[in-house]
């Protein structure tokens, strides 16, 4: 070991230090994208993310592959045709018995085992809750890096996958590359990427993949699966008009005016970090980068400063609209309509203006 | 039973703010807490010791005045703390903490006793990457149990583990053998006071504090910056839109701003008006 101080190198200089790429990595090719079948259903992150990986694939000049896991005949072959919808040019359709409900165990080892003998050289899944659990479990198997909830995926001049996520705290991006190991991988949570055209007709090849498994080599059992009911969930990643509260409405109390704007106007609620972390909320409201993505037409912030962590739940969302005290805060940079005011004083009027203007059933409309 | 709950010490993200106009994040002064998310983690061990009987170790990697996250636990009734902080891991990546971590757990083992539940945080507040948890599992050939919100039952004579876990669309029951490692979900219990018992034997314990070495991780390279694939390249401030907000005139009285609010929604977006017709006459 040298004794010199080792003072960490900074992180620009690392990041020339591009070395050749070992060898046993240049068998490396084509873009895979894991598409996420549980109970026969496709989470639409997938073809948000067969969407953004075609483009990646277009870029390098390489294939672009769906992975589907699943128990024989549990919608595996509808969700391989589907993949060649939305623009796989190949599919690997991993098959077992073991793969019927999602555990880790089978699941990291068999796209463990098909990355081996397959070789991609970038690996994408969604970042939910069975795509971070098989992502973390398998980039740490193969020993590669794994950057977590991107906003933004391209290939640079080098054709390095270059995948940009929120840096912690507040109000700044960072590109984050790896260089020297095989698969590149990268979630991405749903609702940040486009859902790409479905073209009726276009497929493309299976490639069957038989994993090593044996039920009894598993030591993690399903007893049972209680599925929420749709009724009690909220709907706020595909909710058009979206009203959401922050820090700038002082109390838990006044919460209830974001409730009721939202009320007012057809429309789902939501907040931003801190308050769920206060405790005024619960977490499946919040919006952001650890919430919810949403891409609403409409989207009311009110008393939301706008770090960046806020900004990239809400980038998709056609038209926003800032209510805020403070004309410097962040979010003043991405919203579309900003109104300098206490957004306290002026939600319960937008709330009656809303319903005067808009409601079919409203006095004024009766009286008119 | 002897429980390793990992931890980190954090940014108090909720009092971190935006320089107005540098738009960088200013951290002086903003205090250092437990994350958030790893006392659901430390409660739930602290609840299974409680029922079971043996011992919960905390440990963090981190700088050395992590140790005031330790003896925070401490006073929430964690039995053990122990501190891996080496100039080595400046850098680490999600990869080589696990790494590090997974080394520090099999010597925590060696020293004291193996753990039969090894719990993390569902994520940090800072890193926000889910990561840490999964890879430590995978170091040590342990289940992993990611989004636990409730542990149904823990057998330690037939070494066994049932637990609620949230998963997409749904709830699984899963039965598992110990040892394993348990990720909780926030909010599936509240984090105790601790005992003054507690706070004073907080306040005398000795922290164990490890380097690399007496870690025994022999291999520093798979540490730190030199330990880690992914390296951060470039760091930015997002670039604002093209076209500025523009700025409602603002009256000061609440109705007539409300209206010249609206007035420019529907200006800007004239299809707004029909939708949010018909999704009020739709509610």
């Amino acid at each position: 070991m040298s004794e010199k101080p080792a003072a960490p190198a900074p992180a620009a200089g690392r990041a020339a230090m591009k070395k050749e790429l070992p060898e046993h990595f240049k068998a490396y090719r084509h873009v895979w994208v894991f598409v996420e079948l549980e109970r026969g259903h496709v989470h639409p992150v997938s073809w948000e993310l067969i969407g953004e990986g075609r483009k990646l694939a277009d870029k390098l000049g390489v294939e672009l592959a769906g992975v589907v896991m699943g128990a024989p005949g549990a919608g595996t072959l509808e969700a391989a045709a589907e993949a060649f919808a939305y623009g796989a040019d190949l599919v690997y359709l991993v098959e077992h018995e073991t793969l019927g409900d999602y555990r880790n165990e089978p699941y990291a080892k068999a796209l463990t085992d098909l990355v081996g003998t397959h070789k991609p050289e970038i690996l994408l899944l969604g970042a939910t809750t069975l795509g971070r659990d098989l992502a973390g479990a398998v980039a740490t198997t193969l020993a590669t890096g794994l950057t977590a909830d991107c906003t933004e995926l391209a290939v640079d001049a080098d054709k390095s996958l270059a995948a940009t996520r929120p840096t912690f705290g507040g109000s700044l991006l960072c590109t984050i590359y790896t260089l020297n190991f095989r698969p590149q991988m990268a979630t991405v949570r749903p609702r940040v990427m486009a859902m790409p055209e479905r073209r009726e007709g276009r497929t493309g090849r299976v490639v069957p993949f038989t994993p090593d498994l044996e039920e009894s080599a598993i030591l993690t059992k399903l007893l049972s699966f209680m599925p929420d009911r749709t009724s009690a969930k909220n709907n706020l990643a595909h909710a058009d008009v979206v009203v959401a509260g922050g820090l700038g409405l002082q109390s838990a109390e006044n919460l209830q005016l974001v409730r009721r704007l939202a009320g007012a106007m057809g429309a789902e609620f939501g907040c931003s970090r801190p308050l769920v972390q206060k405790g005024w909320m619960p977490a499946d409201r919040q919006i952001g980068q650890t919430g919810k993505t949403i891409r609403p037409k409409l989207y009311i912030a009110a008393g939301i400063s706008g770090a960046i962590q806020h900004r990239v739940g809400v980038d998709g969302a056609d038209t926003i609209v800032a209510i805020n005290t403070d004309a410097n805060a962040p979010i003043m940079a991405f919203a579309h309509l900003a109104i300098v005011t206490d957004a306290i004083r002026l939600l319960p009027a937008l709330a009656e203006a809303v319903t005067r203007r808009f409601s079919p059933h409203s006095r004024d409309r009766i009286a008119g | 039973m002897h429980i390793v709950v990992c931890i980190k010490q954090v940014p108090d993200s909720a009092q971190i703010r935006v320089h107005p106009v540098t738009n960088t994040i200013m951290r002086q002064g903003v205090p250092s807490i437990v994350n958030p998310y790893d006392l659901f983690s430390l409660e739930e061990a602290l609840r299974l010791r409680d029922r079971l009987g043996g011992a919960v170790t905390v440990v963090t990697m981190g700088p050395p005045s992590a140790v005031e996250s330790l003896r925070k636990c401490l006073t929430y009734g964690a039995d053990r703390a122990v501190l891996l902080t080496d100039r080595f891991f400046a850098g680490s990546d999600t990869l080589a903490t696990s790494y590090a971590l997974s080394k520090a757990i099999e010597k925590i083992g060696a020293a004291f006793c193996a753990p039969d539940i090894v719990f993390a945080g569902k994520q940090t507040i800072d890193g926000d990457t889910a990561q840490v948890g999964p890879g430590i599992a995978r170091r040590l050939g342990l289940v992993q149990l990611t989004y636990i919100q409730k542990v149904v039952a823990c057998d330690t004579a037939a070494g066994t583990l049932t637990v609620e876990r949230r998963a997409e669309g749904g709830t699984q029951t899963l039965a598992t053998r110990l040892p394993c490692l348990v990720t909780m979900l926030e909010g599936v219990n509240e984090i105790r006071r601790g005992t003054i018992q507690d706070a004073l034997r907080a306040a005398r314990a000795e922290i164990v504090t490890w380097s690399a070495a007496e870690a025994g991780i022999e291999d520093v390279t798979r540490c730190g910056l030199r330990g880690s694939p992914t390296v951060v390249k470039r760091v930015f401030a997002p670039p604002p839109r093209a076209e500025k907000a523009a700025t409602v005139d603002v009256s000061g009285r609440p109705a007539a701003d409300a209206d010249a609010l609206l007035d420019a929604v529907v200006a800007r977006r004239p299809a707004l008006a029909t939708d949010l017709a018909t999704l009020i006459a739709g509610y």
